[in-house]
């Protein structure tokens, strides 16, 4: 099996937000708020530290 | 001097569930099942979509890093990182257990791909041990729905 980088990050983030939406919250509506939160959250932070390495390397 | 406590609804207006309706389970139990099996904590409290999205969160997240040529650690290997890795994979339970018997994920890792899996197959173990303990903790009292 190959993934690219960017899938493996979608899957990362997809599967651990669940988990996290459904551990730290306890209302069904808080949960999947919190869990696409930390959704947009991983990949939007992963991406940009992607551009970040990217503008430093030497 | 008197203190009003306020009883525990039997009923939650927002999310329709009944706290009747839940079963009465050990927190111990709840937290080993949950540990061995992901999810079978929340389906042994009757939370049965939760227990599904957690079994094919964590599920799905192991089998993957297995597809990635991830590695699954052993002990023993005296290399303090590898203690950490064997650490995190032990929180699959069986699924651990299921891969050190059939030898899954014991290929060298060559490619970023299968760092990858690595970390998947990590991250699914400690993910399955929030989900324990959040069964626990539901099994206890100490979070409410």
């Amino acid at each position: 099996m190959t993934l690219s980088h960017f899938s493996a990050v979608l899957l990362f983030s997809l599967f651990t937000s669940i988990v996290f939406g459904i551990t730290q919250r306890a209302e069904p509506k808080k949960m999947i708020r919190f869990a696409a939160l930390c959704f947009a959250m991983f990949v939007v932070g992963t991406v940009a530290a992607s551009w970040a390495m990217w503008l430093i390397k030497p | 001097m008197t203190t009003k406590v306020q009883a525990p609804e039997a009923t939650n207006s927002k999310t329709g569930s009944s706290d009747a309706a839940t079963p009465s389970v050990s927190p111990a139990l709840a937290l080993v099942a949950g540990w061995l099996v992901p999810g079978a904590g929340h389906l042994l409290l009757g939370k049965w979509i939760r227990a599904a999205l957690l079994m094919v969160s964590i599920v799905g997240m192991f089998a993957i890093g297995i597809a990635l040529a991830g590695k699954v650690y052993t002990p023993n290997t005296g290399e303090p990182l590898d203690m950490l890795g064997f650490a995190g994979d032990l929180g699959s339970g069986l699924l651990y257990f299921l891969a050190r018997l059939l030898g899954w994920g014991q290929a060298p890792v060559l490619v970023a791909v299968a760092d990858y899996g690595t970390k998947f197959i990590v991250v699914a173990g400690l993910l399955n041990i929030v989900a324990a303990v959040d069964a626990h903790s539901l099994a206890s009292g100490r979070k409410q729905s």
